[in-house]
């Protein structure tokens, strides 16, 4: 299709050309209307393919001169909103990232997300949740033979955290379609090896989309039934129990019956101590609040790195501002938040692994949990 | 720290229109925690530099719209699960906002950040003079207990005479499901 730019000079040009567009139902760009074609102002429509060569003899028969505006309108479509099929073969064609996805969409996207870019992801079977569903984690790992060191990352260890789990799908889909063309990527993945956790509380994310939408723990019974749920951010064995928590199961930061007592927590807890030598960093992602969390949440003295810690969590908020002007605040949670033990993130660092981040996404309480859909695209691009 | 009395703060601190990013006003505020009375809410004092935004025009076209209702507004879960509010409902949910914020001032201690997670349900109360009334349920997210809590609000409106929050109670939690 090609869009004609034309500036009709007399009246007869005008009515020549209402005609035309009216018998052949040409797409009129400007004006909207065939009654408000004028002599001396612009005039452009959209000419479809087979009518091209007609339309303009017959433009040339009438004597009115015209421009090509744009020579091949479906180019430009494709340049701005990519066609599925053309250069999505690496992700599933059709998933849109830009929506909330309920669990049994997200099993379905790992599976095909493996099948179609199986040189580069494999999944595997991580642990069991409280209520006997399977944990997956993904592995984007580019062949070499070289040993590589490991970045990890999970999402939705918090039920109603929906905007986290969807920046892990997010992520993983920028990864895949752009590791080949941008350098930045293929450096990374030459020499580090990428864990994703999708959904580490499986049963609470369901549970948030079937029962409750604010629900933030996971789903293990107490009290005989009467009672569910432990704050799967404070199970951890870090200090475990001392401060920032409750051991009454009623509560939404209940610590659980003792360190690791939740099965997700030592699927978890158990992957990452098998591989602590080659863990370079320890990822969560969660929401709300803009931040960019540093060990320690359990105790306000500073880890032996901090210096370090700080100094890359401060580059990360720098350029994540960079994008669209969202700020974060950088800093050990036990300061900037609140007191908290038992939390993956101090855990993690506690074993030895160096850089350990706690991400609070946005935003900072407008929406809070209930993050519209339609903020998907720009806090996942800023987060990148 | 205030002998006897409870705990100051000074504030400086940048309000920003949530309606339009661009519009911040520089503030700068007193908060007096008190020692005693646990259940006092905080005193507060502010300045602000310059002025606040007129939005006249706006409320009048709220205000009339709601006047115009054949029945009374019922509507819940704003926003919906996945974060959206039908722009007729904006105005209901920054109302709602305002009165939260009440709700919080009279309920915050040095410990406590609340935000409002959703409206579960508000419906109109009919009323015979030319205030608009709302009894709002909402849910308050508690950062630090990460607790979330139901609260009932009464909220009067009229474009002139601004919000009044003139019931609040805290609700229980529904038995587990």
């Amino acid at each position: 299709d090609q869009v004609l730019h034309i500036v009709p000079k007399t009246l007869q040009q005008v009515q020549y050309l209402q005609h035309l567009c009216s018998t052949l139902l040409l797409d009129l760009w400007k004006p909207l209307l065939p009654e408000d074609i004028r002599t001396g102002e612009d005039l452009h429509m959209r000419v479809p393919a087979p009518l091209v060569q007609e339309v303009k003899d017959s433009l040339d028969q009438h004597l009115t001169s015209y421009e090509v505006l744009i020579h091949d309108v479906q180019a430009l479509v494709d340049q701005s909103m990519p066609r599925v099929g053309s250069s999505h073969r690496q992700v599933p064609e059709g998933y849109n990232y830009t929506q909330y996805h309920p669990m049994e969409e997200i099993y379905q996207w790992m599976t095909q997300v493996e099948e179609s870019n199986s040189e580069l992801v494999t999944q595997h079977y991580l642990g069991e949740t409280s209520e006997n569903r399977t944990m997956y984690y993904l592995q984007i790992s580019q062949p070499s033979n070289k040993s590589k060191k490991i970045v990890w990352m999970d999402c939705g260890i918090h039920a109603r955290e929906w905007i986290s789990p969807a920046f892990c799908q997010w992520f993983v889909k920028e990864i895949l379609q752009n590791y080949k063309s941008d350098p930045q990527i293929s450096r990374f993945l030459q020499n580090l090896d990428l864990y994703v956790l999708p959904v580490l509380n499986v049963d609470g994310y369901i549970y948030s989309w079937e029962k409750e939408r604010l629900w933030r723990k996971n789903r293990s019974p107490y009290m005989n039934g009467t009672c569910y749920g432990t704050d799967l951010n404070r199970n951890f064995n870090s200090s475990w129990g001392s401060t920032g928590v409750s051991y009454n199961c009623s509560s939404e930061i209940f610590c659980g019956s003792g360190p690791e007592s939740e099965p997700e927590t030592r699927a978890v807890a158990q992957f990452i101590e098998r591989k602590k030598e080659d863990i370079l960093c320890y990822l969560t992602m969660h929401s709300y609040g803009q931040y960019i969390l540093t060990p320690y949440g359990s105790t306000t003295e500073p880890p032996s790195n901090n210096e370090e810690l700080m100094q890359v969590a401060e580059k990360a908020a720098t350029a994540l501002m960079g994008k669209y002007g969202t700020s974060y605040q950088v800093g050990a949670s036990s300061l900037i938040l609140y007191s908290n033990s038992g939390s993956s993130k101090d855990w993690a660092h506690m074993i030895g692994i160096p850089f350990s981040y706690t991400f609070e996404l946005r935003d900072k309480g407008t929406h809070g949990f209930l993050l519209p859909s339609d903020q998907i695209e720009p806090t996942c691009e800023e987060t990148m | 720290d205030i002998d006897n009395v409870g705990r100051k703060y000074h504030l400086k601190l940048v309000l920003e229109d949530i309606l339009e990013k661009d519009n911040i006003v520089n503030c700068t505020a007193e908060i007096l925690y008190h020692l005693g009375n646990k259940n006092a809410a905080p005193d507060v004092d502010f300045t602000i530099e310059g002025e606040l935004k007129n939005t006249d025009e706006q409320d009048n076209i709220f205000y009339n719209r709601i006047k115009s209702l054949k029945k009374e507004l019922v509507a819940q879960n704003i926003p919906d699960s996945h974060g959206n509010v039908p722009p007729e409902m904006e105005p209901i949910r920054l109302l709602a906002r305002v009165a939260a914020g009440y709700v919080a001032w009279q309920n915050s201690t040095e410990n406590t950040r609340y935000e409002l997670a959703q409206i579960k349900d508000v419906r109109q109360v009919k009323r015979s003079d030319d205030y608009l009334e709302f009894d709002y349920m909402v849910l308050l997210h508690e950062f630090v207990s990460q607790e979330i809590i139901p609260w009932q609000m009464r909220v009067l409106w009229h474009p002139q005479h601004g919000v009044k929050v003139t019931q609040n109670s805290r609700q229980p939690k529904p038995a587990e499901y």
